[in-house]
């Protein structure tokens, strides 16, 4: 019984390996048609390669006439990525005490999802409750709300909420009418009002929706809570970026939360309740999945005179 | 039949050919004023066109609009553009179905005003699409959750009633026209001939007609109260401060009643003035008209009082920021210029008998029509510009939203579109329902049908 599952196994495992071979022939042959054909009279190196043609010849080919071909092959998971990593729930807490404006985690977060510098997935805001309270950093993500506005109002389903928490965006469907923007009550979403930031280097790259990444002119873009890292095991790039100790990642099911400066892991329900954690905006029952511990001991104390807006 | 019978079905028909030849009077105009109306009408479309098509290539950021004021003078001039489309209903069905007769010339206006506004409005919202070319996505991926798809089919279904309810009334009236327009050129003809459906004025016909006329005045009401109510929640279904109100439906109907009327003003007056219809838009209209006006401005202000009045009161976080914005802050010059000058005022001027004259009506009803393009503006900017959270680290100009000219340039171009659509209109069909008014006037219906 074991054994024949194994084979089928196998069998499918080889019928993948073959597929994806097939695939990188015929990409190999397109792109030696294209260079090819583009300077046709270009000299040689000398240097020859070996190279499997979609006729299953092997070719000699100079090394000169091939060009690698930027395009992603590895099959299109974006459907997939419609449905969220099974057995998760994901959840961010941030400790307001510790931040001290670094920054390092919105450097990253624009670096890696093809930002400019006034599109903001994450952002850093001075806060300041009231007249007599004392003002603090605040590091604002999409919320990954249970009860997305956002999600609600979109008319062709672009923006979705997933089985394990994550509220991600298809800028392939997306229509570009930004009610989800009017709709957010944390200003977390943003929108390419012009080709987005190097339009050119990601040309030919094929579309991540777990990543958002290449950004598409006319569409709306936000947090994915950086859903790639997670289908790879491995924490947000704002909570690995951040040298301050901030954030804490991690699964509600799990009950546990990695920070992502000091690399310890702790009980998500004892972090929360020992530090009276709050969620923003908790009144209009939008059900966040980012708690913050209140700024107490903080580590930096910012200047009054900062406070902008 | 006896002579003195005879002479008087002959003087009949003399008074009906004369009636038709009046009102049939604009389709034989031939004036150069008209060609240069149409040629700047022509002028500001294709400068709005040329606009969108930059706009296309360079992306939305040739407008004003950033990441927190997402929406902008597009939007606005959307709900504009639905509010007037509402007039159709009220002029054609409720005065109708209330059995007022007076408002028999103007309901051809009110019903062309509220068709061509529908397709500009239809136009605006695809111009404010970040990817028009995925407008087919909404009849694929459509969600019905969303309020956006209630309202691309409450909207549709308005234009198709709004769309009969203008065709018609029209049969009998195009029958005429192909008696009478002969000397036109030959698609004019055609079009004559396909579009009067080889009306003869039957009696089954004319039973036709009126029933199935009478079930599109009931049934558009309904319609008619929901586009704007949909469109409103398109707004209140929101969490933000300024829209999330609980009458923003009701709010939005009446102030679109007001416009509307004030928009059928505006046009009766330039239609009786280019085309000499004193006798048909008469002073008593004007006076009538303002009356109505008068009564849906009233109906405005109460839902106004309640919008503003009771949050100023309470003076809640978050909509503190929004409401003082507008009371006392930006947006207050523009916020109560609209409120006084094209609500408070007009309701006081208009309860006066000489201010409902067709001169001052007008100046009013254009008043009236300016603030209520700027009050929608006043219910889409400051909303946005005042979210839940500190706006912070973007540049300076996303505090504030001031449209582009490309922007300006576009909303003309949709409402020249409008003033295009109904001065075609006027110089192809009678734009005063000629039948109708025969009727009114006791001709009979073998007159009507057989001269």
């Amino acid at each position: 019984m074991e054994d024949q599952e194994n084979s089928v196994k196998s069998r499918r495992r080889f019928l993948q390996k073959f597929g994806s071979l097939g695939l990188g022939a015929i990409a190999v042959s397109s792109a030696l048609t294209e260079s090819c054909s583009s300077n046709p009279k270009a000299p040689g190196s000398g240097k020859k390669i070996t190279l499997l043609n979609s006729k299953n010849e092997l070719v000699e080919v100079d090394s000169a006439y091939i060009s690698t071909l930027n395009k992603d092959l590895s099959p299109n998971h974006n459907s997939e990525s419609r449905n969220g990593l099974p057995g998760k729930k994901f959840v961010l807490v941030v400790d307001l005490g510790k931040c001290k404006n670094a920054r390092k985690c919105m450097d990253k977060c624009q670096a890696v999802h093809q930002l400019r510098p006034d599109q903001h997935h994450l952002n850093v805001l001075l806060m300041k409750d009231s007249e007599h309270t004392a003002p603090y950093y605040m590091p604002k993500h999409c919320q990954h709300c249970d009860n997305p506005p956002c999600v609600k109002v979109c008319p062709v389903d672009a923006t979705f909420k997933r089985t394990d928490g994550i509220v991600l965006i298809d800028n392939e469907r997306c229509i570009g009418c930004r009610f989800c923007i009017a709709a957010c009550p944390y200003s977390a979403r943003s929108f390419n009002w012009y080709e987005p930031k190097d339009a050119e280097k990601y040309k030919g790259v094929a579309y991540d929706i777990e990543k958002n990444v290449p950004q598409k002119k006319g569409t709306v873009t936000k947090c994915t809570f950086s859903a790639d890292c997670l289908r790879d095991g491995k924490l947000p790039y704002c909570v690995s970026a951040c040298p301050n100790g901030v954030y804490y990642f991690g699964n509600v099911y799990e009950d546990a939360v990695t920070n992502g400066t000091l690399g310890e892991t702790v009980s998500l329900n004892n972090l929360l309740a020992q530090n009276s954690a709050y969620r923003l905006l908790e009144d209009l029952g939008t059900a966040p999945s980012i708690y913050y511990l209140p700024p107490k001991d903080r580590t930096l104390i910012p200047e009054i005179e900062d406070t902008q807006s | 039949m006896t002579d003195l019978h005879r002479k008087e079905i002959e003087i009949k028909k003399e008074q009906f050919q004369e009636l038709v030849a009046e009102l049939h009077s604009p389709l034989n105009r031939t004036s150069s004023s008209f060609k240069i109306w149409i040629g700047f009408l022509l002028l500001l479309m294709g400068t709005a066109a040329f606009m969108y098509v930059r706009q296309l290539r360079f992306g939305l950021g040739t407008t004003d609009m950033r990441d927190i004021a997402s929406w902008g003078l597009y939007i606005a001039d959307f709900v504009f553009l639905i509010a007037v489309s509402l007039v159709g209903s009220l002029i054609t069905a409720i005065l109708k179905l209330s059995n007022i007769k007076w408002a028999t010339p103007l309901t051809r206006i009110s019903e062309i005003i509220a068709v061509a506004a529908l397709f500009s409005a239809l136009l605006i919202i695809v111009v404010d699409m970040g990817r028009p070319d995925r407008l087919w996505h909404i009849f694929v991926y459509g969600r019905l959750q969303s309020p956006i798809v209630w309202d691309i089919l409450v909207v549709n279904t308005y234009l198709v009633i709004s769309i009969l309810l203008l065709y018609i009334p029209l049969i009998p009236d195009i029958a005429l026209l192909r008696k009478t327009m002969g000397h036109k050129p030959k698609w004019q003809q055609k079009m004559y001939k396909i579009l009067s459906l080889g009306w003869q004025g039957t009696e089954d016909q004319v039973k036709v007609l009126n029933l199935s006329l009478k079930a599109l005045m009931v049934v558009i009401i309904p319609v008619a109260l929901s586009i704007h109510t949909v469109t409103s929640w398109l707004f209140a279904s929101t969490l933000r401060p300024g829209w999330d109100s609980t009458i923003f439906g009701p709010y939005f109907v009446a102030g679109a009643f007001m416009v509307g009327a004030a928009t059928v003003i505006v046009t009766m007056y330039i239609i009786r003035e280019a085309y000499n219809f004193k006798e048909y838009i008469t002073d008593e209209h004007f006076d009538l008209m303002g009356k109505l006006l008068v009564l849906t401005s009233l109906v405005y202000l109460y839902f106004n009082l309640n919008e503003f009045m009771v949050p100023a009161y309470k003076m809640k976080s978050g909509e503190s920021a929004h409401i003082l914005g507008l009371l006392v802050g930006d947006y207050s010059l523009m916020f109560w210029s609209v409120q006084i000058i094209g609500m408070i005022a007009p309701i006081f001027l208009m309860a006066f008998k000489p201010f409902r004259k067709p001169k001052p009506m007008l100046v009013i009803s254009v008043l009236i029509v300016i603030a209520a393009f700027l009050k929608r503006f006043l219910i889409v900017t400051p909303t946005l510009l005042h979210p839940f959270l500190p706006i912070q680290n973007y540049p300076e100009s996303y505090h504030h939203y001031n449209p582009t000219f490309s922007e300006m340039m576009i909303t003309v171009g949709s409402i020249a579109g409008i003033a295009l659509v109904i001065s075609i209109f006027t110089r192809l069909f009678p734009i005063i329902p000629v039948s109708e008014t025969a009727h009114e006037q006791g001709f009979p219906n073998e007159i009507i049908n057989n001269s």
